[in-house]
């Protein structure tokens, strides 16, 4: 609002004009005034003034545009007219008609409202209509008119009113006589803007006149092209069909009315006139019989192309698809590097790459060419010059060879070093849309190295993904350039590596750096070897090596890091010259996400060697696991007999604290934590009791349990946590309900196998018995309360967050990092005067913070 | 009851209104004009006493999560 104090004026968009066409704006707009139903003429060139008329737009490959001078595809179309024999009523606006002509005087065109009322009711009626839209104000004005209504007569010229019907779907009656799109129109004309208004109409954008047609505007052919059948027929798109009818008719209706024939006949052409142009844009009217094509079936006009599920807004604006994309199930490959996807080889042979013919080239494509749609790797389409499109057959393989020159453009199949984008919903971060190069494997799934799934949150249980072939050399450049997995190795979000290595891989890497792995220096070569490292001269010259010396065989010699990791034995990480001199490779050092090993190899070394340190650190674990042997059994989270009894005692004296808690509370001893009731006391330090005998049951285990696999996977931080363990093989615990034990269920208790007021460990979800042991009726029942709460909570917050989320990505989309550093919008405006108020760019941070020292260190040494 | 001043709140930072001169040297600095700027309504309980008008430039410093300290400029506007 521009004002006195305050002058700055913002653009702003006030308001969107909906409205009719005027006929003098059709006119104005047409590029040619169609006069024939002909479409083209005998040598097959469209006729001038016909519906194909060239002035309309350009369809044809090669043709320039008669009112633009533009190509094909440059060229929007341009509309054309016809002027009606006679006007005809828009099927849209019949009951606005209907409302205008019954509460407007047939005489005089005022609204039925006498004066003094109009000035009245103007303004409220004004405002209704900027709140609630014009169909509200519309109906509110009816009902005042309805409400006053005296009598039969105009208040303004006294003149009696007579009833006025519909019979549907476009003709009007007063009083039996039919009222004919000429006189409705010249009653029309005769409201005055100021009752226009009244009625919700904005007489700028909309003269009531306006909607029973006298002028039609033609759409352009860009909207209604032509298609060319196999046999070389041609064959018309449903809606120049239906402009044909009309002209048809509009032509005749013209020559009828010129030679003076009967009425009669007139109003019978009038009328078919005004069913043909209803159906122009709308085929589906309730009370007229579809148009149909000689086939029988209804034909597609303006409404239905736009209407429903199959229509232009959902199905092509909403639902876009694209071409040159393909999707399947997932499925891992360790042996596929990290920026590799595996594409089953039918895939391959149905997406293609287009590749431009040229002199040096072209004995090479036409080896794709003659091998055709059927071997591996061929081709399924030549692409001419001038842009036609032709598809390999057997029949059409020997003609395409011969064509074949410069300038054309084969599409090829998909081979091993394409570009292609891989992408899994939800789309949630850059990350989750990343450049592979393609490898053509047998069978049926897309596969990926295991090392990617975190950036894509993706796993094998079914998972499906999405994989796009770019088709031009700037689009592969781009994704090339930009998108590959080795750019988005660091996460913009907290500064490491998204890519790290998992489950196998950790657990392998684990035991392979673990302190006493050693092996010969023959199986250390193998070894390398199957994890893809041939050169084995890093390793030491003797014959039995350390696993960290193997290990170091992948580490660059200039290489020095020093870190931690999970382990207890191990927890400094040392890594001297290439040398892992201390230390385990664990999840905190490979995993993702965590530790600034894999930052520093990527920071000192770049992406691209990071990314293959990391690929070959991967298939190291693995293969140590292939040669090792690697399994979880039952019997891991077996017990000596003495553990168990030290279960026993632990939970024996829990029970009795428990009972001793519950005692003083009865008796009035307990006292109350401040700022909690009684009750609440004892529940909580219920908890505390019970809470801690499973931890002590869980110390029992880990200290108990032979060194096994499963416990290598718990420490190594590849899968499990050592409460998981505990869970299996000691005490599954207490069984919380938002943070309280189970409390509801029965009247005074939880289940009807306990006393009422029973608030002993086992009658409010303690879980004495282990997984393995087995869980009693009540405590399984405990069990399945918590999981199904924890189930719905995920059910019901996934949708919530992601809306969340998706809410926040659209409302910083546009904000943007200047050169100053400073955060603005689309509009220049400043969001931040220094980028997250430090100006640090977290994805060439360390974790989010600038090793200030080494930077300084490095810049000494020089 | 007793008015609270909300300007001693520790939760309330610093705002400073710019001379004529600052606030042409801070335009001058993001090469941006006042529009650009974050706004600040003039009835704003933090603006209490710095007797600002439209059009001020108003500096704030706060405490931050990643920098210590920062500043931020808004300027003063009516509705
Ligand atoms: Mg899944
Ligand atoms: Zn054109
Ligand atoms: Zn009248």
């Amino acid at each position: 609002m521009p004002d006195a104090e305050e002058p700055y004026v913002y653009k702003k968009v006030s308001t969107v004009v909906f409205g009719v066409l005027s006929p003098k704006l059709i006119r104005k707009i047409a590029a040619a005034k169609i006069v024939t139903p002909e479409l083209y003429d005998k040598e097959g060139y469209p006729v001038d003034g016909g519906l194909m008329d060239v002035r309309l737009g350009v369809i044809d490959p090669g043709l320039r545009c008669k009112t633009c001078g533009s190509k094909l595809k440059e060229c929007t179309g341009h509309f054309g007219y016809i002027a009606l024999a006679r006007p005809v009523i828009h099927i849209s606006f019949v009951s606005v008609i209907l409302t205008l002509l019954r509460y407007t005087c047939r005489e005089c065109s005022r609204v039925l409202l006498p004066a003094a009322k109009i000035e009245q009711y103007a303004d409220r009626l004004k405002r209704l209509g900027k709140d609630k839209g014009s169909d509200v104000m519309r109906k509110k004005l009816k009902d005042i008119i309805n409400a006053l209504r005296s009598g039969s007569r105009c208040p303004h010229c006294k003149a009696k009113q007579k009833k006025i019907v519909i019979e549907k779907p476009t003709t009007f009656f007063e009083d039996e006589r039919r009222i004919s799109p000429i006189e409705l129109r010249s009653r029309l004309e005769k409201i005055t803007d100021a009752d226009v208004e009244l009625f919700g109409l904005n007489p700028a954008a909309v003269r009531p006149e306006w909607i029973v047609i006298t002028v039609l505007p033609i759409p352009p052919v860009t909207m209604r092209p032509s298609i060319t059948l196999e046999t070389g027929e041609r064959s018309e798109d449903d809606l120049t069909h239906k402009l044909g009818d009309i002209v048809r008719i509009n032509q005749r209706l013209f020559e009828n009315i010129n030679a003076g024939a009967p009425e009669i006949i007139v109003e019978d052409l009038w009328d078919l006139l005004q069913y043909h142009i209803t159906t122009f844009f709308d085929n589906e009217v309730a009370q007229l019989p579809p148009a149909r094509h000689r086939s029988g079936q209804p034909l597609k006009t303006l409404t239905e192309r736009i209407k429903s599920k199959e229509g232009r807004i959902r199905h092509n604006l909403t639902g876009k698809r694209t071409n040159f994309s393909a999707r399947t199930v997932i499925s891992p490959d360790p042996l596929l590097e990290l920026n590799e996807v595996g594409m089953p080889d039918i895939m391959a042979m149905k997406l293609t790459v287009p590749e431009r013919v040229t002199e040096w080239n072209i004995n090479y494509l036409k080896e794709f060419v003659r091998r055709g749609p059927k071997a591996y790797p061929g081709a399924n389409y030549v692409v001419r010059p001038d842009g036609r499109k032709k598809r390999l057959t057997e029949e059409t393989i020997e003609a395409s060879i011969e064509e074949l020159q410069p300038g054309y453009i084969v599409e090829r199949h998909v081979m091993d070093g394409d570009i292609a984008v891989f992408n899994r919903q939800p789309s949630l971060h850059r990350m989750s849309m990343m450049c592979h190069k393609v490898r053509v494997l047998p069978f049926k799934t897309l596969r990926l190295n295991p090392a990617v799934c975190f950036p894509y949150n993706a796993d094998f249980d079914g998972d499906e993904m999405n994989l796009h072939i770019p088709q031009t050399e700037e689009a592969r450049a781009e994704a090339e350039l930009l998108m590959i997995v080795d750019t988005q190795m660091i996460s913009p979000r907290y500064g490491l590596s998204v890519i790290g290595c998992i489950q196998d891989a950790i657990s392998g890497n684990y035991l392979l750096t673990k302190n006493g792995f050693s092996m010969s220096r023959q199986d250390a070569v193998n070894l390398l070897a199957s994890a893809g490292i041939a050169d084995s001269s890093k390793l030491p010259k003797k014959d039995v090596v350390a696993g960290k010396e193997i290990f170091s065989a992948l580490l660059p010699d200039d290489f020095s890091f020093a870190g931690r990791s999970k382990s207890r034995e191990e927890p400094e990480v040392v890594i001297k010259d290439g040398k892992l001199v201390s230390g385990v490779m664990d999840k905190n050092n490979l995993g993702e996400g965590s530790g600034l090993l894999l930052r520093n190899l990527h920071k000192k070394y770049g992406r691209h060697f990071a990314l293959d340190v990391l690929g070959k650190v991967f298939k190291l674990g693995v293969a140590v696991l292939m040669k090792r042997g690697f399994t979880t059994a039952v019997s891991d989270t077996d017990l000596p007999p003495e553990a168990r009894l030290q279960i026993q005692n632990v939970f024996e004296r829990a029970e009795k604290e428990v009972a001793g808690l519950i005692s003083h509370y009865n008796s009035g001893q307990l006292e109350a934590l401040p700022g909690r009731t009684l009750k609440e006391t004892l529940e909580l330090k219920i908890l505390e009791v019970l809470n801690r005998a499973r931890d002590e049951t869980g110390k029992i285990v880990a200290m108990n349990v032979e060194a096994s696999h499963t416990i290598v996977m718990a420490i190594s931080g590849a899968r499990g946590t050592p409460l998981n363990l505990a869970q299996m093989a000691g005490c599954v615990g207490q069984q919380a309900l938002r943070g309280r034990r189970i409390e509801n269920g029965y009247y005074g208790r939880t289940l009807s196998c306990f006393r009422k007021g029973d608030l002993s460990a086992e009658s409010r979800g303690f879980i004495k018995n282990s997984f393995k042991s087995g869980l009693r009726p009540a405590e399984f029942f405990f069990q399945s309360i918590v999981g199904r709460d924890a189930l719905m909570d995920t059910a019901l917050r996934t949708p919530k967050s992601g809306y969340l989320y998706r809410r926040l990505a659209n409302a910083l989309q546009d904000l943007k990092v200047e050169y100053d550093n400073t955060v603005r919008d689309s509009g220049g405006r400043i969001v931040q005067f220094s980028y997250g108020e430090d100006s640090l760019d977290v994805s060439k941070s360390e974790g989010g913070v600038l090793n200030v020292k080494r930077a300084v260190n490095e810049a000494l040494e020089g | 009851m007793a008015k609270v001043d909300v300007r001693k709140h520790v939760l309330v930072p610093k705002h400073v209104k710019l001379s004529e001169k600052e606030k042409e040297e801070v335009l001058k600095a993001y090469s941006a004009t006042i529009e650009n700027f974050p706004r600040i309504l003039k009835k704003d309980p933090a603006l209490e006493g710095l007797n600002v008008k439209y059009g001020d430039l108003i500096r704030i410093e706060r405490k931050s999560p990643t920098a210590g300290k920062t500043v931020f400029y808004r300027t003063v506007v009516l509705s």
